[in-house]
């Protein structure tokens, strides 16, 4: 699972300004690799997120994930990339407030289409997993910030996604509670997922292997690019 | 995405907001709660006719008197005295496909008890009347042939003359005056309540009609004859021969018209029941209109819904929902509001129709029909305004509705 992206723009019009969120972005990530994406609040890193996760569509340039373009897939394709491929994991976490963790965790299951008992299944197994198989009953309001942001990561996981992408997974959390999410992304790492973590946070980059600067719409900086751990 | 899974999203999502859901439930409860009840009696209404009208006789055919017409002057239809005890005889005779052949002769009199007196119609009758008309006699007996050939001064009653004549005594035996003749009162007719026309059938006196015609109203002439047609598929048929045979007897010549009117209580009552199906329509059109305005309830809370859900819509588009998968979401949540809703107004709508003839005093009628109907079209109406939000959910751009707080 390589991300490959080329001469990425996304332009937007405003007014009758138009405005370059990003401005040529070419950037390769193999692989197992565990990068933070830095920069300032405006820099572009979030709409290069989006990009990444498939949420949005460059307005030029070529996205190749796992050797397949998907910068020119139709709103469901993108849908089923996500689905297969992607696990998000968000600030603000992002669960479904009526339903429990357990419910949550399923939830891609069930746009996968897998049958109910599997589904319960698998996502009882990512709740073990990420310690909080004794509370899949709970409602989202019902934990704590960083054992929602456990759910979250677990939701993220159920569908075995080789990417994992993380906006600010620390933002709402204490720092106990972003240490402990940190190492379950160090862990998930060391198992061969690829990860994408947007932060701004220099101590949480610390946790990639590569950090990568996006400053107006460019990557301005990568540093430790290729590190790759061995699959335990 | 199963079918069933869609299901049981859009229960739970209705149950988190129940206040809400059962108050989007109601307009269309209250639609097609309407609609069957409102049916329901119009059906009432129909059958009521129906059978007020085929109390009068099923297969009938009533032959009266045309206008008189004399040396220009030309009188009220009716008056034209050339229908007589012999054209009626002549029909029982020559015709087939006949049971039985009534002439009758009426006039309204004074009927005095004691004391008591009581204004009603006398009609003078053969046995054939109690048959055609299906009347039974309560106590006492009915006018028989014998009678009829020596013009006995007998008569039976109808409830109501009865009840004002002697109150609770048993008239059978009494004699009443009738234009200050008495009469004997040899039987009281069962009561048949009010005719569709809300004449009261049982304010009547029947006397022998040969005592009717010579004794009491001096005349020569019947009033009407009623025909029981055997078969009602030979309705027409019988009507046309009985047509023939009057106007040889009265020797008409072909190019003048009749002076008598046949008239068939078979097409009086399809006019009846195309009346009654016109009432059922208009009630029930009126109901559904209530149902379509729940339907822009259902519209309205979905898209508030939708609204309101822009959030979990982001998030289930970015753990992979396609289009199709938000757009059943929503869809089925209107449709289960109009599927629970139906039913619960069916429900409703039976139980208000039982009341209302219960307490109402209608006679209504529970048809499968408009059940099947109302039922179809809450549906339909949940789907089809649901359609609107639900595409609107299903077209949320997922970045956009992430960041939408």
């Amino acid at each position: 699972m390589t991300i490959r992206l080329s001469g990425i723009k996304k332009i937007y019009q405003i007014g009758d300004q138009t405005v370059a969120a990003l401005d040529g972005i070419d950037l390769h990530i193999k692989k197992g690799e565990f990068s933070a994406l830095m920069g300032p609040s405006g820099s572009g890193k979030s709409t290069l997120m989006n990009i990444l996760g498939c949420l949005d569509r460059p307005t030029v340039g070529s996205y190749e994930l796992d050797g397949e373009e998907v910068a020119k897939l139709g709103d469901d394709e993108l849908a089923v990339t996500r689905n297969k491929k992607i696990g998000f994991v968000f600030q603000n976490f992002n669960l479904l407030s009526r339903i429990s963790a357990w419910e949550n965790v399923a939830l891609p299951l069930v746009y996968a289409g897998v049958p109910k008992k599997e589904r319960m299944e698998k996502a009882a197994y990512f709740l073990d997993a990420v310690g909080l198989g004794s509370r899949r009953d709970h409602q989202p309001n019902e934990l704590s910030g960083g054992q929602r942001q456990r759910v979250a990561i677990a939701r993220a996981l159920v569908n075995d996604p080789r990417i994992i992408m993380a906006d600010e997974p620390t933002g709402n959390l204490d720092t106990k509670s972003s240490t402990e999410i940190m190492e379950i992304f160090r862990k998930l790492h060391a198992e061969g997922k690829t990860i994408i973590l947007v932060t701004h946070e220099p101590e949480i980059a610390t946790y990639a292997s590569r950090q990568l600067l996006v400053r107006d719409g460019k990557i301005t900086r990568d540093e430790g690019k290729g590190v790759v751990m061995d699959v335990v | 995405m199963l079918f069933s899974e869609s299901i049981r999203i859009a229960i739970t999502a209705l149950l988190a907001n129940k206040l809400r859901s059962i108050l989007t439930m109601l307009g269309i409860i209250i639609g097609v709660g309407a609609v069957i009840a409102m049916v329901s009696i119009g059906m009432g209404v129909r059958q009521q006719v129906q059978t007020s009208i085929a109390s009068l006789g099923s297969n009938m055919l009533i032959v009266s008197p045309g206008s008189s017409s004399s040396g220009g002057v030309r009188g009220a239809a009716g008056s034209n005295v050339k229908l007589k005890l012999d054209d009626s005889d002549a029909i029982k005779n020559k015709i087939k496909n006949i049971d039985y052949v009534s002439p009758t002769v009426s006039s309204s009199y004074q009927v005095v008890n004691g004391n008591q007196n009581w204004n009603t119609t006398v009609q003078g009758v053969t046995p054939e009347f109690l048959l055609i008309r299906s009347l039974t006699v309560g106590s006492g007996s009915f006018i028989t042939n014998a009678d009829l050939t020596s013009r006995n001064r007998v008569a039976v009653i109808g409830k109501t003359v009865a009840s004002n004549l002697f109150s609770d005594m048993n008239p059978v035996g009494q004699n009443v005056r009738i234009n200050n003749t008495p009469y004997k009162i040899i039987g009281v007719l069962e009561s048949k309540g009010q005719s569709s026309m809300g004449q009261d059938q049982d304010d009547i006196v029947i006397v022998p009609l040969t005592t009717g015609q010579e004794r009491l109203m001096g005349i020569t002439y019947v009033k009407s004859i009623n025909i029981q047609v055997s078969d009602p598929e030979k309705m027409d048929q019988v009507q046309s021969e009985i047509e023939t045979l009057l106007r040889q007897r009265h020797r008409i010549l072909s190019d003048k018209d009749d002076d008598f009117t046949v008239r068939n209580l078979t097409s009086l009552m399809e006019t009846m029941t195309q009346t009654t199906t016109m009432i059922t329509l208009l009630l029930g059109s009126v109901a559904a209109i209530s149902l379509l305005v729940g339907g822009i309830g259902i519209m309205n809370i979905m898209m508030v819904s939708v609204t309101e859900r822009t959030r979990e819509i982001g998030i289930r588009k970015a753990l992979g929902a396609t289009f199709q998968n938000i757009m059943m979401q929503f869809l089925i949540e209107s449709v289960v509001i109009g599927v629970i809703g139906g039913i619960i107004g069916i429900v409703f709508g039976c139980l208000a129709a039982m009341a209302i003839s219960k307490f109402g005093g209608f006679t209504t009628v529970i048809t499968v029909a408009p059940i099947l109907l109302s039922f179809g079209f809450s549906v339909g109406i949940g789907l089809f305004f649901g359609i609107y939000p639900a595409r609107k959910a299903a077209l949320l751009d997922p970045i956009d509705a992430l960041r939408y707080e």
